[in-house]
């Protein structure tokens, strides 16, 4: 090679916004809310934020690995609700009351396992009968709210369990318990996707299922384990979501997740034709939905405004996505 | 004769790195024009240029006498310009016609298409390439070769001033390139420019008028066919002195100098369906067993088979001792390899870096308590890179960056990294220049002196013939016959596969 003259020197808002799209958009926000939204700049708001985000992000981040290998999971927030329905029944039965410490173990172990057991489902659905996701996904969606309502007779629960609530009303270093626990989790998350043999088959099976496969790649394993850490993550934000009303509502738990998660994780850089995994950019994602929510809600505007504003959220995103490519 | 085309001084990079820096081409009125380099020379970027896909950093553009301003590839095709991209941009899933007629299809009442005209219209221009198949079905259910022929037919009906082919003849054999330099010569005598990107210097010399040569992203020279030789177009293409390549000699395979070692593998009467009914073959240790046949004879299903891909219905392949390998994870864990010849469905993961696509099979060697040991894999990438030459910025550059003939190259690191017992390889030096083709031959000779075993598939007559020790010849999905080296000569390999019937020594 003799001369390369670089001629792309010129800062363009075009590029900015492509690779930087997410951040900007939180500087936006953040901007807005500091001038016009009042009390913004306070600790109780900051508080509320996390512990709203921390599910968000915590379900984004499952969503995420899902459709990294090119696939998409509606169920959960119906997972949400079943895992949540089941914490309490166990830690306010006979057994969680005469042993407390076994029936919260239980009460967080059980409800993950079955959340898992969801995913395993799903997974099955997906990678052994190559069901469309979609439609493999959306047996759970409409069953899982279901049967987490018939388990609780469709009551609204209300509990007072100090040790159960911790999980969504304990602080770390004055930090909200659940934001420490989704910061971890992207870690870990991280850690697997950048290092690990199963993070690498992830991205295979999203950037070309054929060719991973034959060379050797085990499709069907990394699918339904990935469809597992989903619901499981699913599963875990349910629980959080209890923990913090002190009330298990299975009609109302994890109620339209599916969009936030999707949302928060197109909103972070995912292509939803599989290929990629930004974890930290999932919790960007859901920093973003949730404040956007929040800036509505603080500013006096309808829920349904707000569901519209959403929806303009994932367009512009989902816009950007599409003249990433060359 | 008038111009048809001429680019000035083409400048374009990547990210700072240049692809083309000063490349220039005049394409004359109804002549065949063939562009010539190394891998990553520019060819490609330089069609991409032309015709829209990428935008030029400086130089000029004449077309059809006036200042060419293309911006997107559907421009390019309105003003006359039809190209066959080098990695098919077709639509597998969409049946045949509607990969045909694509944007052109014959409408009732200017909305409904009509189908059957479509679909007549469809059959009559594949014909012109003696090509009689169910155009309803889906494009991707039918070989790379029928692939490459339909979007060369489609390219040839648009009515175009000048026909970009690059590299169509990569997986096309020799009965097909006759049917396509056929078309070609036709379009010339119809007064269409043909530009013609190709590494089979000898096709040149049969159909085309003129030839320029590109290296790094330069044109370092433009002479008719008639007054140069294939060792002055290899000598400008490498920038190296003729004798010197002359000296050091034109094809290394040295097929039949093998020493059989103990068998590593036998398929004995194996059928997979329709397209593979009646498959034998034995692979020795030491030895390179060729799989030779026309299009659809069988040899990529006989391949999936031994691999795991396809299920067997009937047969049995025993390897090293042991049974077949049900999926592609148990082949390799038995010590197969399969280079897969369709890179862009099969073999590359485009978004995935150069290490990380080298890597893919390997992982699990690379790999302890889950983690992959990152350190080792850079050493082995680094290591690959430097022995196939692979043209890469860097090892985390995107494989769809690179130019096809380096994207084989890292597909076939990929396999010989992982050092199998038993490589099968589809197509291994498609798209490679005549440079690092020799190299790889050598590399796969080395490779099976080593004690490995190798089977190889290639529509090229001649790397089967010079290299294979022993070759299958199949026909309609039936193993009917072998060869042995020494004393296989094209015209015996030819022979064999006419004589369906009664082949046998
Ligand atoms: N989109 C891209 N981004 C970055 N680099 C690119 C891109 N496309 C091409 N290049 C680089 O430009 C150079 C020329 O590539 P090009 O594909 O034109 O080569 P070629 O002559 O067609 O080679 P081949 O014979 O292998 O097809 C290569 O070094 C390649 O890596
Ligand atoms: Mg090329």
């Amino acid at each position: 090679m003799s001369q390369s003259n670089p001629t792309q020197t010129s800062l363009q808002i075009g590029p900015l916004l492509r690779d930087h799209g997410g951040v900007v958009a939180l500087i936006v926000i953040l901007a807005f809310n500091i001038l016009f939204t009042p009390n913004f700049l306070q600790l109780q708001t900051l508080f509320v934020n996390i512990s709203q985000v921390a599910t968000i992000a915590i379900v984004a981040m499952g969503m995420t690995l899902v459709i990294a290998t090119g696939g998409i999971d509606l169920s959960v927030g119906a997972v949400m609700a079943l895992a949540g329905a089941l914490a309490p029944l166990i830690f306010q039965s006979q057994f969680g009351v005469d042993y407390p410490a076994l029936g919260i173990a239980a009460a967080l172990v059980v409800p993950l396992l079955v959340a898992g057991a969801c995913g395993m489902f799903n997974g099955v659905m997906v990678a052994v009968l190559n069901v469309q996701p979609i439609i493999a996904t959306l047996i759970l969606f409409i069953s899982g709210r279901g049967i987490a309502q018939v388990l609780t007779n469709g009551n609204l629960q209300t509990f007072s369990n100090k040790s159960f609530s911790y999980l969504g009303t304990g602080k770390v270093l004055g930090l909200p318990f659940q934001g420490w626990l989704a910061l971890a989790i992207a870690v870990i998350l991280f850690l697997v996707i950048s290092r690990t043999i199963f993070g690498r088959y992830v991205l295979a099976i999203g950037g070309n299922e054929r060719a991973a496969r034959l060379a050797g790649g085990p499709v069907t394993k990394v699918k339904i384990g990935v469809y597992m850490i989903c619901a499981g993550l699913a599963g875990l934000a349910g629980l959080i979501v209890v923990a913090i009303n002190s009330a298990s509502d299975a009609a109302r738990n994890g109620n339209l997740m599916e969009l936030d998660a999707i949302a928060a994780a197109v909103v972070g850089g995912a292509l939803l034709q599989g290929g990629r995994a930004p974890i930290f950019g999932a919790i960007l994602g859901a920093v973003i939905i949730q404040l956007v929510k929040y800036t509505l809600l603080a500013n006096g505007v309808e829920d349904e405004v707000a569901l519209i504003a959403k929806a303009g959220i994932i367009l512009a995103a989902v816009y950007v996505q599409q003249t990433r490519k060359e | 004769m008038t111009t048809l085309l001429e680019m000035n001084a083409i400048r374009k990079a990547f990210n700072g790195v240049a692809a083309l820096s000063g490349a220039s081409i005049a394409i004359e009125r109804g002549e065949v024009h063939a562009l010539i380099g190394q891998n990553g020379a520019g060819k490609s970027t330089m069609i991409k240029v032309l015709t829209g896909v990428y935008h030029r950093d400086g130089g000029t553009i004449l077309f059809n006498g006036a200042e060419s301003v293309l911006t997107t590839p559907r421009e390019a095709q309105a003003t006359g310009i039809a190209t066959i991209y080098q990695e098919l941009n077709l639509v597998p899933l969409r049946s045949v016609t509607e990969n045909v007629m694509l944007g052109y299809e014959p409408k009732r009442l200017g909305t409904f298409i009509n189908w059957r005209e479509a679909h007549r219209r469809t059959r009559e221009i594949l014909m012109r390439f003696g090509i009689d198949i169910d155009v309803k079905m889906p494009l991707g259910s039918y070989s790379t070769a029928i692939q490459q022929l339909v979007a060369i037919a489609r390219a040839v009906s648009l009515d175009a001033k000048l026909v970009i082919m690059d590299e169509p003849t990569s997986s096309l054999d020799a009965s097909e390139v006759k049917v396509l330099f056929g078309v070609v010569r036709g379009l010339r005598d119809a007064g269409v420019s043909v530009l013609y990107v190709s590494h089979f210097l000898d096709e040149l010399f049969e159909i085309c008028d003129r030839v320029t040569t590109m290296r790094d992203g330069q044109t370092v020279g433009c002479v008719k066919l008639a007054e140069t030789t294939k060792l002055e177009l290899i000598a400008g293409m490498l920038g190296r002195d003729p004798d010197e390549i002359a000296q050091a000699g034109m094809t290394e395979f040295g097929g039949g100098a093998a020493k059989q070692g103990e068998v590593l593998l036998t398929a004995q009467d194996i059928a997979t369906g329709p397209r593979l009914s009646k498959f034998d073959m034995t692979l020795h240790r030491g030895e390179i067993v060729g799989l030779g046949g026309l299009l659809g004879a069988g040899r990529t299903e006989a391949a999936r088979a031994l691999f795991g891909v396809d299920a067997l219905t009937r047969g049995k392949i025993t390897l090293k001792g042991a049974g077949a390998p049900n999926s592609p994870a148990e082949a390799i864990r038995a010590g197969l390899g399969f280079l897969t010849e369709d890179r862009k469905a099969e073999g590359i993961i485009p978004g995935m870096s150069v290490r990380e696509n080298l890597t893919l099979a390997l992982l699990p060697k690379l790999t302890r308590n889950g983690q992959i040991d990152r350190a080792r894999e850079r050493q082995l990438v680094q290591k690959y890179i430097d022995a196939l030459g692979i043209k890469t910025a860097d090892m985390e550059q995107p494989i769809r960056e690179l130019s096809g003939g380096n994207q084989q190259k890292v597909l076939l690191a990929r396999w010989l990294a992982n050092e199998p017992d038993i490589l099968i390889l589809d197509e291994p030096t498609r798209g490679v220049d005549v440079g690092a083709k020799r190299e790889i031959q050598m590399i796969i000779r080395d490779y099976v002196d080593r004690g490995f075993g190798v089977v190889l598939i290639s529509s090229e007559f001649e790397e089967l013939v010079e290299g294979a020790d022993r070759i299958v010849v199949l026909n309609e999905g039936r193993s009917i016959g072998e060869l042995k080296n020494p004393g296989i000569t094209e015209h015996k390999l030819v022979q064999a596969l006419a004589h369906t019937d009664e082949v046998t020594a």
